[in-house]
């Protein structure tokens, strides 16, 4: 077969720029040979937020283990998109079991490997927020305990879209979804409730939790790659912006997750032992309201009478986060 | 080599033997002493190759069993009551898989109202998930029946509950015939999985099923039951072969050649029914027993065959079909199916209440003479039962039923009849 070779620029991005990097930095995906663990062909909506982030993240979690992984997967979004049999996505072993039970699953595997000396083989446990925050929670927080040789990745897009976008505690204040609608003196999710599990991770003293979205891939791939140079509990949180559910337009993914980290309302930052040791910073803040206004789960926001009060409190919250976790870099620096 | 031992410890010691390589524990009582001693095993060294992992649920015991076994590791786990009810999508998971997991189920009842002692509820909740059921009737039948599991479960690809009555068995000191290392390994191979998660063979597993194949799939899961029922004595006799033991099987008969009357049960409590029988018999009296050993599959042809000849049968079980009577009790009836046979359905020791050799004498003669309800409720405190309705009957708040249950019958409620 011939072999054309092509020369991925790596532009638009903050730290790249338009250069072409040296081959040892260059993304896992700009490589012809890269894995492709999730193959093409599955049944992702357009613009899917959750299925781009599980490219990069498994693939250079491939990347990392010489091609030795084992994924389990909690019934989800992903796991229908990638598996109606007789098609699966996955060029990977990869087991369904349940919704609850993905990181006592990952458990089983890696004590398995274990005794029978495979340690050279990793694995990947992932799901979405629901499967993560909500069902999953109990079995995860005893792989962490445990400090189980797992690598947990949670696609959060902020609610049960696989179920027809239902609320979840990973659902932002505000936000329309099918269970919290868009009616009433407070529309949408209430505030005061939800959790930031990336949060409880850390509080769990676990070697390595990180968040990541979709907007800044080099960044998923890098801390990917640094988790996999850890053995242990680890936690990458990934937003993974879903056009059903949140009412955005599919080629506007990148460009909500993007917002979401420029605006502080998701902080994207890297910690180790519950210490924090790096924060993507956010160069110049953007007003909330740029990340609210084209997502129809905020529509009753802006409405003829807009809900002032309500953008105000989300801003507060994204104020907030860049406090908390620093995340506004200093003037005059990069 | 004969010992004198606890029922858990048998039985810790017998799964030791099999060699497992993952065990996931969450305690609950009755069964906590089995896992206790085999994390024991474990962090000494005496059970090398073998990874012990204390979780924070029993849905989390299943799922790690499930996660192990499918990544190739021969996989336990023991629970009860509670416990096996909170992992129950994961039971029902680890059998639709296919994965050969052995799990103890130290019988015990199912709140509320809550309760630790022996009846066989929560093992009977589980009876269509689709793993195999095995019922010890002594200790030394339970360590045998987990040997013979972990062979039966990984030849068929299916897991397998052992249950054995908790407290009577568990926590009871007996005799056992301990095997030796080499002849468990005589026995059972290593473990070869049908199916497993291997970054050299990539497989998916768990993929969504439409209508299309899931009745195929369901039914493939049924076929492989009703295999089990010709594996299961074969393995049986292989065992006495290897063993020197009469140990498992589909069911065993007890004087049953010439009766007229056979009472049928599971578990521990046939041994106070044989001691009864044998009573009877010696008075002349037509009585035998059959005791079920497998209840999933269940074993349909033989249990018809051991009734043949018999012209009533009364089952005596340990669990209740609310809204229905017995559970074992239709599962009999289905096997005896267009034979003309008179049978009775006997609800007895729930929630750990004595089933005393004075009760059964009396429940069997009535039996002989066809005197028996369809439905029966060995040694229920009627007073008690008619009072409550009564209360309920005058007051619209009458309250919580077993609170006021206890005050009835007063401090005599704590002791075991």
């Amino acid at each position: 077969m011939s072999f054309q070779p092509v020369k991925f620029y790596q532009t638009g991005t903050f730290t790249v720029g338009n250069r072409l990097l040296p081959p040892e930095e260059r993304s896992v995906q700009s490589d012809s040979k890269r894995f492709n663990s999730i193959n093409s062909g599955h049944r992702a909506c357009q613009g899917c937020g959750e299925a781009l982030g599980a490219r990069y993240a498994i693939d250079a979690a491939m990347e990392a283990a010489d091609g030795r992984i084992i994924a389990a997967n909690a019934t989800g979004c992903l796991e229908v998109f990638s598996t109606p049999y007789p098609e699966t996505s996955w060029q990977i072993p990869w087991i369904h079991s349940l919704f609850g039970n993905t990181a006592a699953v990952a458990t089983g595997i890696a004590a398995a490997l274990k005794v029978k000396g495979k340690t050279g083989t990793r694995v990947v446990a992932q799901g979405g927020d629901g499967g993560t925050t909500d069902i999953g929670f109990g079995c995860l927080s005893g792989m962490f305990e445990r400090n189980d040789d797992v690598l947990y990745i949670c696609y959060d897009n902020g609610g049960y879209m696989n179920t027809g976008v239902q609320r979840s505690s990973a659902t932002p204040a505000a936000a329309r979804t099918s269970t919290t609608p868009a009616v009433g003196a407070e529309p949408g999710n209430v505030f005061g409730q939800g959790k930031f599990l990336p949060a409880i991770a850390m509080a769990h003293d676990i070697p390595y939790v990180a968040t990541a979205t979709v907007a800044d891939l080099r960044d998923l791939e890098a801390k990917v790659t640094r988790a996999m140079e850890i053995r242990g509990a680890r936690y990458i949180h990934i937003l993974v912006p879903c056009p059903l559910g949140w009412g955005t337009a599919s080629h506007d993914t990148i460009r909500m997750a993007r917002l979401a980290k420029e605006t502080g309302i998701f902080p994207v930052f890297e910690a180790e032992h519950g210490e924090i040791k790096s924060v993507l910073a956010i160069r110049r803040p953007l007003p909330v309201e740029d990340y609210l206004r084209p997502q129809k789960r905020y529509a009753h926001l802006f409405g003829k009478q807009p809900r002032i009060d309500v953008i105000a409190h989300l801003q507060a919250q994204a104020d907030r986060n860049i406090r908390k976790y620093g995340l506004q870099a200093r003037k005059g620096g990069h | 080599m004969l010992k004198q031992m606890e029922g858990s410890r048998a039985v810790a010691e017998a799964v030791a033997l099999c060699r497992p390589e993952v065990i996931c524990a969450y305690p609950i009582s009755p069964q906590t002493h089995i896992v206790e001693a085999l994390g024991e095993m474990v962090k000494e060294g005496a059970l090398a190759s073998c990874e012990f992992i204390n979780v924070e649920s029993e849905f989390a015991a299943m799922s790690v069993a499930i996660g192990a076994s499918a990544a190739g590791a021969r996989s336990y786990t023991a629970t009860a009551s509670q416990g096996l009810l909170y992992m129950a999508e994961a039971v029902f998971n680890a059998a639709g898989l296919g994965l050969p997991i052995v799990m103890t189920v130290a019988n015990r009842a199912i709140g509320a109202p809550i309760n630790i002692w022996n009846d066989h509820s929560d093992a009977l909740s589980q009876r269509d998930s689709g793993w195999l059921q095995l019922f010890a009737e002594t200790n030394q039948e339970a360590l045998d029946l987990h040997i013979q599991a972990f062979r039966l479960a990984e030849e068929l690809s299916l897991p397998i509950m052992v249950c054995m009555d908790g407290f009577i068995l568990t926590h009871a000191f007996e005799r056992v015939d301990m095997p030796t290392q080499e002849q468990v390994d005589a026995y059972l191979p290593a473990y070869s999985p049908r199916q497993v998660l291997d970054p050299d063979e990539p497989v998916s597993i768990g993929a969504m099923v439409g209508p299309e194949a899931f009745m195929e799939v369901r039914y493939l899961a049924h076929a492989k039951q009703m295999e089990a029922l010709k594996l299961i004595p074969a393995y049986a006799a292989e065992f006495k072969a290897v063993f020197g033991r009469d140990s498992g099987g589909l069911m065993h008969t007890y004087r049953s050649e010439d009766a007229e009357t056979i009472i049928v049960a599971m578990g521990s409590v046939l041994g106070t029914i044989k001691d009864t029988v044998d009573e009877m018999r010696d008075s002349g009296h037509r009585i035998g027993v059959l005791g079920i050993t497998c209840f999933r599959p269940f074993p349909v042809a033989a249990v018809a065959d051991a009734l043949r000849q018999a012209k009533r049968f009364v089952v005596l079980e340990k669990s209740m079909a609310i809204g229905l009577g017995g559970i074992l009790a239709v599962n009999v009836r289905m096997a005896v199916t267009g034979m003309g046979l008179k049978g009775y359905t006997v609800v007895a020791g729930l929630g750990g209440r004595a089933i005393t050799m004075k009760s059964l004498h009396a429940l069997f003669r009535q039996g002989e003479k066809d005197e028996l309800e369809p439905v029966t409720f060995l040694d229920l405190d009627w007073k008690a039962v008619n009072k409550q309705l009564e209360r309920e009957k005058a007051h619209r708040r009458s309250g919580p039923v077993a609170e006021a249950l206890l005050r009835d019958v007063g401090i005599v409620g704590a002791r075991n009849y």
